[in-house]
Order: structure tokens, then C-alpha cells, then sequence
């Protein structure tokens, strides 16, 4: 049994927070830099052109690209032949993220109590963790800082079977039409269907994990992938919610098997400040 | 695009009036960051009865919560937040005088009927772009509500600080017109 102690686990976490805050993925970039030549709108243009300047700047100063540095959702999955010493896993993330946050010069921004007291916790902890068995020896982390801007955003419908494909389109984009210029748009679109209503709302966040524009393995999923992608860009909001013609950067879709008399869909959105790292012990 | 409009604080009815809603605007002078939880505390004050910690007469107020300075920084990163969240303070806001707010996103009907009713103007500010604007904050200090950390109201001394006038003083809404230019319908 190969052995990780979750010192290890806190440096990368520790990493990952402020490389993410700093330092937006190339997949995500490439996309921006395609807007700026597809729209036509002069406020969007005028948007994704300080977007895309922001991004070299926010990189070559190690400055955060977005004053909202989220709050961290840290996807883990454990190798069955990992044997974690030296302390709690979780433990040991929040540390990471503790550590992170102070030294990279982040935004605390989560309160302890959602509702009674709302009062800061100082050190942008608790992270929200979701941890997943798989096979082999080794430790894969993702860290997906959310911005509560495009997270406040985010729709769930348990859909009735009978209403089918259309159903579900139509709430898609009923609910990027509703989200409109507040997400920080160009957004990317995470789709989950299926399992349980609890199920889809992870598969949601899941799909803002992938590398953006990726499709679908899938290929008539990857066809409503890219079929969504262009109803939604027909919707005029544009980046920023200025008008134009790139409301979406992409949309991704993620799936599971479900009940015989359920069909649940849920969207979660993220701004274009995408931020998503990831690293493997 | 039109020439840059620039605009020095505090506000004048007379400025306001001018700003229309597709302006590029540039702003220097002083202005007040608070958020949610701020607006929250002001907004109770005022139905107290209470001195407010600042006088928002004729002054702007930035939806913003920024990054900590590095050493050697006056501030970290400091775009605008959702606009939206502080929709049911910001008519309280301004009856107390407050001209001008800058943020991003869309407002309620309630919100642009005040903005009318007060003669007061909304800038949008790029979300997200908070390393770029950082730039243009020249000052920075807490002049309240210190525990709130990130969300304390700070005074800003900005200096061509960039914005678009999203909604003016009449109403016209580039949210609206904007969507309605480019929506495409098969």
C-alpha cells in the first residue's frame, strides 16, 4: 500500500488555491481570446478585451484575476491503494487552504453560519470536500474556486420523464436567460441529469471541473452540447450582460443513470474567471 | 464606442443628468465601497434614526469587497460584485442622497424607479477584471465597520477609474437595450 502523508496533501492544496486565484487555466483563455474575435457588440468587445488583458496581468503581477476568490471546492479522489498518514484528510485541506488564502494575499469570504451568524470565519475554511474511492495508487485533487457571483446563479428542476429532451433544453436556457448579465458572462454552462436530485447538483459542479470546451464522450451529448451552446449565444446577453453575441463560452454535460419516474437537471454557472487546478500525488 | 466621459466625485445633479446609459465614463475622486453585509448595518442605522459613519450625500458607492494589499499596495484586487444583492438597500441609500453606484449586473425595477425618482446614476465596471482595475485605486483606507473584513467600507481615492454607465438617471437601461440588439429569434 503505497503511503501519502497528508502534509503532502496540504502543500498542494496550499498551491493549487493560489496558482487558481492567479493564474486562469489556458483552456479557459483560449476560449476568452476566440470571443474577442467572434463578438460584434462594441461594450462586449470593450469587455472581453479588458478580460483578456486582465487575465496577463493577474498572471504576470501573481495578483488575483477576481477580488472574489471564492469558496474552494476541493474534489479528491483516493486511490484504494493510497493509505493516508500523519493526520485527517479534510483536516489537512482546510490547512492547505488556511494557508493558502493568508500567504497568497486571497479574499477571505466565508461565513460560519449561513443564516443565525453570518460572521466571517478569517481564513476562508471550511473548504467543501468531495471525496471519491477509485482505483490505484495514487491522489488526484481538484480545486475549484467559486465565486458566489455566478454560483447565486445556479438552477435545480426535478423534470417529469414525459417532458423529455425538450424539457430539459428549455430549462437550460430558461435558466441562463434568468441568470442574465449577473454570472459575469461569458459563463460556462455545467449541466448534470440524472441519479438523484442531490446527484445532480454535483454532477453540475463536476462538469465545471473538465477542461473547458471539452465535449462530451458521448457523442449525442456532445451534439446538445454544442447545440445549447449556440441557442444560448442566440440569447443576446453578451459578455457582462452588455448585449452581444458570446453569452457562453461552452457547455458542459454530465450524466448518471436515474429513477423510472424522474429526470433531474441542474445548471451551475462560472463566471470567466473559470478557475479550476489540479495536481496528482 | 464614445469618448470617455470624465467624471470627478462627489456628483452634481448636473453631471448625473448628462450620463447616458452607454457612456464610457472614467472616474477620479473618492468613492465608498460597501456590500451586502455593510448595507445591511447602514440601512438599519437610518431606520434608527442613527448618524451614519459616512455622509453619502452627492457621493458614489462601489459594490466591492477587495483582495488584501500585497506589501507595498495601496489595494489587491478590486472588481465589482453582483449589483443585484444590494437592490433592496439601495432606494433607502438614496433618499439619503447617495448619486451614484458602481457595480455589475442588471437592477430591479425598484431600483431604476428610485434611480428616477433621485436623479441618481449606475455604472457597470468589468466583473472579473479586478487585477486591472486595482490600478486606478490610489488611496485606500477603513472608515467603518472594520469586522466586517473584506466587506468594511473603505474610501477609495480612484483615479480614472473604468466604467460604463449602465443605467442613467431616465431609466435607459443598456442591460435591456443591449440584450435586445443581439437577441436572435429563429
Amino acid at each position: 500500500m503505497r503511503e501519502i502523508t497528508v502534509e503532502q496533501i496540504t502543500e498542494v492544496v496550499k498551491t493549487l488555491s493560489i496558482e487558481a486565484a492567479c493564474d486562469l487555466p489556458r483552456d479557459v483563455e483560449k476560449l476568452l481570446k476566440e470571443a474577442v474575435a467572434t463578438e460584434e457588440s462594441q461594450f462586449g468587445k470593450y469587455s472581453l478585451e479588458k478580460i483578456v488583458k486582465n487575465v496577463e496581468l493577474a498572471r504576470a503581477e501573481h495578483a488575483p484575476m477576481c477580488q472574489d476568490t471564492g469558496i474552494v471546492v476541493v474534489f479528491v479522489e483516493i486511490g484504494q491503494d493510497v493509505h493516508l498518514i500523519g493526520g485527517s484528510l479534510n483536516d489537512a485541506i482546510n490547512e492547505g487552504i488556511r494557508q493558502g488564502y493568508q500567504e497568497g494575499y486571497l479574499r477571505k469570504s466565508v461565513v460560519e453560519d449561513p443564516v443565525l451568524n453570518r460572521k466571517n470565519t478569517g481564513d476562508n475554511t471550511p473548504a467543501v470536500i468531495y471525496t471519491e474511492l477509485v482505483p490505484g495508487d495514487q491522489v488526484k485533487i481538484q480545486v475549484l474556486p467559486k465565486g458566489a457571483g455566478s454560483e447565486n446563479m445556479g438552477a435545480l428542476k426535478m423534470l417529469k420523464p414525459a417532458e423529455g429532451l425538450e424539457g430539459v433544453k428549455d430549462f437550460i436556457i430558461k435558466a441562463v436567460t434568468q441568470a442574465g448579465g449577473n454570472p459575469c458572462p461569458p459563463v460556462i454552462v455545467g449541466v448534470g441529469i440524472g441519479g438523484t436530485m442531490d446527484k445532480s447538483t454535483l454532477l453540475a459542479k463536476k462538469a465545471l471541473a473538465r477542461e473547458a470546451g471539452q465535449p462530451h464522450s458521448n457523442p449525442a451529448y456532445q451534439a446538445l452540447e454544442e447545440e445549447l451552446l449556440v441557442e444560448i449565444n442566440k440569447l443576446g446577453i453578451g459578455p457582462q450582460g452588455f448585449g452581444g453575441k458570446v453569452t457562453a463560452l461552452a457547455v458542459h454535460i454530465e450524466t448518471y443513470p436515474t429513477h423510472i419516474a424522474t429526470m433531474p437537471v441542474t445548471v451551475c454557472l462560472n463566471c470567466h474567471a473559470a478557475r479550476h487546478k489540479e495536481a496528482i500525488l | 464606442m464614445t469618448n470617455i466621459n470624465k467624471v470627478t466625485t462627489p456628483l452634481t445633479d448636473e453631471v448625473v443628468k448628462d450620463l447616458k446609459a452607454g457612456d464610457q465614463v472614467s472616474i477620479s475622486g473618492v468613492i465608498y465601497t460597501a456590500r451586502d453585509a455593510a448595507h445591511k448595518l447602514l440601512t438599519e442605522s437610518i431606520k434608527a434614526g442613527e448618524e451614519l459613519p459616512v455622509n453619502f450625500k452627492n457621493q458614489v458607492i462601489y459594490y466591492a469587497g477587495p483582495t488584501p494589499a500585497k506589501p507595498g499596495k495601496v489595494i489587491g484586487s478590486c472588481g465589482p460584485t453582483t449589483s443585484g444583492r444590494m437592490d433592496a438597500y439601495s432606494p433607502i441609500m438614496m433618499e439619503q442622497g447617495l448619486k451614484g453606484m458602481i457595480g455589475k449586473g442588471p437592477r430591479s425595477r425598484e431600483v431604476i424607479e428610485s434611480m428616477i425618482a433621485n436623479n441618481v446614476v449606475y455604472f457597470a465596471a468589468i466583473g472579473g477584471a479586478a487585477a486591472l482595475i486595482a490600478d486606478s485605486v490610489k488611496e485606500a483606507e477603513v472608515v467603518a465597520f472594520d469586522e466586517l473584513g473584506p466587506e468594511a467600507i473603505r474610501r477609495l481615492v480612484v483615479e480614472d477609474y473604468p466604467c460604463i454607465v449602465a443605467i442613467d438617471s431616465e431609466g435607459n437601461n443598456l442591460y435591456e437595450l443591449g440584450v435586445q440588439q443581439y437577441k436572435v429569434v429563429d
